[in-house]
C-alpha cells in the first residue's frame, strides 16, 4: 500500500526484534544540583533562570526574573551587591571562565524595574489562600524584608517594624551609594511593600511579648501578632581601647557610613587611617576617598590573604587609592597621627605583637573592627538564649521561645545581605509551617553535578563578557555607582555561557547519538528512552554535554 | 564547507541540536523527521560505531536526494546485522551484493538508472574496510577511473569484524588482531604496511573525496551533503569505532573517534579533484597515548612495561598527519585553501558594547 519510494515487497522490519532485552544497565534523565545553586546563600535556582533567560527577548527575561523571584525579591539588588559565592562554584571557571551569574542577575532585575513588572502577573497578591494569621516582622533590612516578601506570598500578612526612618537596614546604612544605588534599592523595596506588607518606621519593639497573642506566647499585652521574625541585625561598632590623646580623632566606621546617609558629610582630614581589614573597613575608606581624604590608609593586623573583606572590594578600593598597612596594629592615637606596632605571623597564622613601634600621620582613625547584635529586643525572652553576641536559634532559625524566630546578622552566620535574604526566605518557611502546625517542606537536594560529569567538548568557547567600570579617577569625586551593566546583547551572550550543570538543555546530543534509535523525542527538550531497543550502551550518557543522563543496572 | 558565522549559542555546532537554533541550522540527526534510514532492532553490538555512522550518513543523503536513492551494499558487519532474512532495519530501496563487488554493482544500478533516464535517483554504494580496502579494492578501483555517478561509503573500523576481527589493510600499525597477536619483539600489526584509501581515491582525481568520524557528526552530514552536490564518483571514508574488535567500552565509541582525530592519528579532510581543500582543525589537542589507552587493542603497549618505543613511532605517524594535512590553527599548507567552520560562536566587537 503506502511503501516507500521504489519498495515492491513487504520484508519483516527488524522492529519486531526487541533489543532491549540485550540491556544490563538503562540510561535515566537526571537532574542534578548545579554547582551554583548548592552555593546561592538565598537559595536561588541560578541554573533554571538562566536557562529561561537564554531564549533572548523580554518575554524570556521576564520569566527568568518571576524564577529569581521565586526565591529571594532583590534581583537587582543582587546583581550589585551579591559576593557571588555562585561564580566561584560555576563550573565553567574549570573551563575557561565562570558565567556572570551577577551580572546577568543585575540585568534582569534593571529590566524588571525599568519595565515595572509586578510580582505577581496578574495582579493577585498571593500565591496560597489568605490565611488570617498574623506575622510581626521586626527589622527591615535585607533579612525582614525577605520573611515579609516570602510570608505575604504564602498567604499570611505581615507588618514590619523598624527603629529607623527608613527601610533597607544594613543596605542602606552600611552600603555606600557607589556600590547600591538608593533608586534601585527603593524600587525594589517599594515593590514588596507593594503586596500589601505594612511598614511601621522609627518604631522601637521594647516588649515583643506584648505584641503576641496568647496562641504565639504572648502576655496579653493586647497583641494580635501569631508569631515574630526578628531580624534588627548588628550595626554596633565594636570598639577596642585604645589610649588616646584629647586632641585624637576617632570615629567608628559603621557611624561614618550611617551619617553618610543621612546627607551629613563629616570632617574626616586630609589623611584618615581605616583599623580593620573588613568589607566594612573597605567601605570606609573609599567613603573617606569620596568625602575628600587625598590619603586612606587601612591598618590590618594580618596579611592580604587573611583579609575576611572580598577580593572584589579589595581591588576596587586598591584601584581607588587606597593603600595598605599589613602586619600592624594601632597602639595609640594622637592628633595628627598614630603609633603602630609591627606584628609578625606565628606557626598557628595568629599575629603577635614585635615590639617595633612607627608613627603613622592621620587626621583620623576609622574603627572597622567588626559589629556587634543589638539583642535588646529579646532580652528576657523567657526560653530565648545567646552565645557569643549572638542568638540560638534551631534549623528552623526558631529561637527557644516557640513562635519567635530570629535570622540576619544577629544570628551566627556568615553576615552578607545575601545570607540574610536566604534566613528571611527560610524563616518564612518555618514560620508558615508552625502556624499551619506542618513540618517545612525539606527543600530537594539531588546529587551534586559537579565538573567530572559534564561533557564541556560540546560547549563553544566562549570567553566571559565584563561590566564596564568607572574609572578610578572618576569614582573618588562622586559616589556614583562604580560598576556598569551588561547591555542586552552581552547580557544573552553571558547566559549562553551556562553549562546547565546536571540539568537537560533540550542539546538533542542523546537523540543524535544513539545506534539503536532509542531516543524519543517529546516536547522541547524532554525526551524518553524507548526501552525495547535501548541495547544499554551508555553513548548517550557518555556525550550528554551537562550530565543529565545516569546509567542505572537493570534488575535481574 | 561553507561557513556559517552565527551569533553565540551555548553549545554552537558541537551538539546535534540546540533550542535556541532556528531549525534549518540544526543538524539532520537533532530532527524527529530525519529518515531512519536503518531503524531500531538491528543486531550491531552495543555501542556500535558503524550503525551510527551509516545512520548519520545515510539519512543525509535522503535528505540531499529528497528520499530518491538507492543503497547497495557490500557483504560485512552492517549487512549481517541490518538483514537477517526475513527482518531488514532498511527503510530504504536497498540491494546486498558479495564481499567485494559493490562498487561494481554500485556502478550496474548507475548505468541502468541511466539508461532508464531516472537521473533523478542517485546511487551509494557502502561497505566496511574489508569489503572496500582488501576485498573490493580492483572494482572500487574501476569504478573511480570510469567515474561512474556513485557515491562510495566506506565504514572503517579497520580490521574483519564480522568474522571475528583480522587484520585488514586499514589495521593501524602495533593493533592487535586475531591475525596480528601482541607477541614477539614488534607485537601486533606491522608498520609500514596497509593502504591509505582516501589518497589512493584522490589519485584517481575523482570529482570528492572525503573523511569523517562519528564524533562530528555536523562535519559528516555536511560532507555526505556535499558529496551530492557533485556528479560522478565519489568516496567518504567514514572512521567508525568497534567496541568489539577494539576493545573499548561501548560507551566510548564517539569518545574514541574524537581522540582519533584529535591526537592526529585520523585526519579530517575534503579533496576536490585530488586536491586537498579543507582540513578539520584540531580543537584540544591530546597525545596519542590519550586514544590508545580506551583500546585494549593496543593494551600491550602499555602492559606489562610500556613500550615507548612503539608509541613514539605511533606519535610520529600522527604528528606526520598534523603537519601534512594542516590540522593545527597556526599551520595553513599552501594547498588548503579554506578551513571548515561551520556555526562556530562569533560574538564581534561590538556585539560586546
Amino acid at each position: 500500500m503506502d511503501k516507500p519510494f521504489a519498495i515492491t515487497l513487504d520484508p519483516g522490519s527488524s522492529r519486531a526484534n526487541h533489543t532491549g532485552a540485550w540491556r544490563t544497565e538503562r540510561p535515566v534523565y537526571v537532574s542534578g544540583l548545579p554547582p551554583c545553586n548548592d552555593a546561592c546563600p538565598a537559595g536561588e535556582n541560578i541554573q533554571q533562570w538562566l536557562y529561561l533567560a537564554e531564549e533572548g527577548g523580554l518575554a524570556a527575561y521576564e520569566a527568568a526574573w518571576r524564577q529569581i523571584m521565586a526565591d529571594n525579591p532583590f534581583p537587582a539588588i543582587m546583581g550589585r551587591v551579591c559576593y557571588r559565592p555562585c561564580e566561584t562554584a560555576c563550573n565553567r571557571g574549570q573551563l575557561d571562565s565562570a558565567v556572570g551569574i551577577n551580572s546577568v542577575e543585575r540585568y534582569l532585575g534593571d529590566q524588571a524595574i525599568h519595565a515595572g513588572w509586578p510580582v505577581f502577573a496578574d495582579n493577585t497578591p498571593v500565591d496560597a489562600a489568605p490565611t488570617g494569621k498574623r506575622v510581626l516582622v521586626v527589622g527591615a533590612g535585607p533579612s525582614g524584608l525577605s520573611a515579609a516578601y516570602h510570608l505575604t506570598r504564602r498567604g499570611h500578612s505581615v507588618t514590619i517594624k523598624d527603629a529607623g526612618s527608613q527601610p533597607g537596614g544594613m543596605m542602606r546604612y552600611g552600603i555606600p551609594k557607589y556600590r547600591l544605588p538608593r533608586d534601585i534599592m527603593d524600587a525594589e523595596i517599594e515593590r514588596i511593600l507593594a503586596m500589601g506588607v505594612t511598614l511601621e518606621l522609627n518604631t522601637t519593639v521594647a516588649d515583643i511579648l506584648a505584641e503576641l497573642n496568647e496562641a504565639a506566647g504572648g502576655h496579653g499585652g493586647g497583641g494580635c501578632f501569631d508569631a515574630a521574625f526578628v531580624a534588627v541585625g548588628a550595626h554596633i561598632g565594636k570598639r577596642a581601647y585604645i589610649p588616646a590623646g584629647d586632641s585624637a580623632k576617632i570615629m567608628d566606621a559603621v557611624s561614618l557610613l550611617h551619617q553618610v546617609e543621612d546627607g551629613t558629610r563629616p570632617m574626616l582630614g586630609r589623611r584618615v587611617a581605616v583599623y580593620g581589614g573588613g568589607n566594612t573597613a573597605m567601605d570606609a575608606a573609599r567613603t573617606a576617598r569620596r568625602l575628600g581624604a587625598a590619603e586612606a590608609v587601612v591598618v590590618y593586623r594580618r596579611t592580604r590573604d587573611r583579609m575576611p573583606a572580598h577580593d572584589i572590594e579589595v581591588e576596587e578600593a586598591l584601584e581607588e587609592g587606597v593603600t595598605m598597612r599589613w602586619l600592624s596594629t594601632v597602639t595609640a592615637a594622637d592628633a595628627g597621627s598614630l603609633t603602630i606596632e609591627k606584628m609578625r605571623l606565628d606557626e598557628t597564622g595568629f599575629p603577635q605583637p614585635t615590639g617595633e613601634f612607627e608613627e603613622l600621620s592621620a587626621d583620623c582613625l576609622l574603627l572597622a573592627l567588626g559589629q556587634d547584635a543589638d539583642l535588646a529586643v529579646l532580652d528576657g525572652v523567657p526560653g530565648v538564649t545567646f552565645s557569643g553576641g549572638t542568638v540560638d536559634v534551631d534549623r528552623d532559625l526558631m529561637t527557644g521561645h516557640p513562635g519567635i524566630f530570629a535570622g540576619g546578622d544577629m544570628v551566627p552566620s556568615e553576615r552578607t545581605v545575601t545570607v540574610a535574604v536566604g534566613h528571611g526566605k527560610k524563616a518564612a518557611r518555618a514560620i508558615d509551617a508552625w502556624l499551619r502546625g506542618t513540618e517545612p517542606d525539606a527543600p530537594q537536594r539531588p546529587a551534586l553535578a559537579a565538573y567530572d560529569t559534564l561533557n564541556t567538548w560540546y560547549y563553544a568557547d566562549a570567553p566571559a563578557a565584563v561590566r564596564p567600570k568607572l574609572e578610578a579617577a572618576r569614582r573618588t569625586g562622586t559616589f556614583d555607582e562604580v560598576t556598569g551593566g551588561l547591555t542586552g546583547s552581552t547580557a544573552l551572550f553571558e547566559a549562553r555561557r551556562c553549562m546547565s550543570c546536571g540539568n537537560c538543555f533540550g542539546c538533542d546530543n542523546c537523540y543524535g547519538a544513539c545506534p539503536d534509535n532509542a531516543v524519543i523525542k517529546l516536547d522541547a527538550g524532554r525526551y524518553e528512552i524507548d526501552l525495547d531497543y535501548c541495547k544499554g550502551c551508555g553513548i548517550c550518557a557518555a556525550e550528554c554535554p551537562c550530565g543529565a543522563i545516569a546509567m542505572v543496572p537493570e534488575e535481574t | 564547507m561553507p561557513s556559517t558565522r552565527i551569533k553565540f549559542y551555548q553549545v554552537g555546532s558541537f551538539a546535534a541540536g540546540n533550542r535556541l537554533l532556528p531549525e534549518d541550522l540544526r543538524s539532520i540527526q537533532s530532527s524527529d523527521a530525519r529518515a531512519n534510514t536503518l531503524t531500531c532492532g538491528h543486531r550491531a553490538c552495543q555501542g556500535c560505531g558503524e550503525a551510527l555512522g551509516a545512520r548519520y550518513a545515510l539519512d543525509a543523503v535522503m535528505r540531499a536526494t529528497k528520499g530518491k536513492m538507492i543503497a547497495v551494499n557490500a557483504t560485512g558487519c552492517l549487512e549481517v546485522f541490518s538483514t537477517p532474512f526475513p527482518e531488514t532495519s532498511w527503510q530504504i530501496p536497498w540491494l546486498h551484493s558479495l564481499f567485494g563487488n559493490a562498487p561494481a554493482v554500485g556502478s550496474g544500478v548507475a548505468t541502468a538508472l541511466k539508461a532508464m533516464g531516472r537521473s533523478d535517483i542517485r546511487v551509494v554504494a557502502q561497505g566496511g574496510d574489508g569489503g572496500t580496502v582488501d576485498i573490493g579494492m580492483a572494482c572500487l578501483s574501476g569504478l573511480f577511473e570510469r567515474n561512474d555517478d556513485v557515491l562510495y561509503i566506506c565504514y572503517d573500523n579497520q580490521a574483519y569484524m564480522n568474522t571475528g576481527v583480522q587484520r585488514s589493510g586499514a589495521t593501524p600499525p602495533a593493533a592487535r588482531t586475531a591475525t596480528t597477536p601482541a607477541v614477539g619483539p614488534e607485537p601486533g600489526n606491522a608498520f609500514g604496511q596497509g593502504k591509505n584509501v582516501p589518497l589512493i581515491a584522490m589519485a584517481h582525481e575523482i570529482p570528492y573525496v572525503a573523511t569523517a568520524t562519528v564524533a562530528d557528526l555536523r562535519d559528516l552530514e555536511d560532507k555526505a551533503t556535499r558529496a551530492m552536490d557533485f556528479h560522478g564518483a565519489r568516496y567518504l571514508h567514514i572512521l567508525v569505532p568497534c567496541p568489539l574488535g577494539w576493545g573499548s567500552s561501548p560507551a566510548d565509541t564517539i569518545k574514541v573517534a574524537r581522540l582519533a582525530t584529535e591526537s592526529g592519528l585520523f585526519p579530517v579532510f575534503e579533496a576536490e579533484d585530488g586536491q586537498v581543500v579543507s582540513s578539520a582543525r584540531i580543537r584540544r589537542q591530546v597525545p596519542v597515548t590519550d586514544y590508545l589507552r580506551l583500546q585494549a587493542r593496543y593494551a600491550h603497549l602499555f602492559h606489562p612495561q610500556e613500550r615507548t618505543d612503539v608509541i613514539e613511532r605511533l606519535q610520529a605517524s600522527a604528528d606526520r598527519n598534523i603537519a601534512r594535512f594542516g590540522l593545527l590553527e597556526d599551520q595553513k599548507p599552501a594547498h588548503i585553501e579554506r578551513t571548515r567552520l561551520t556555526l562556530a560562536p562569533v560574538h564581534d566587537s561590538d556585539q560586546r558594547r
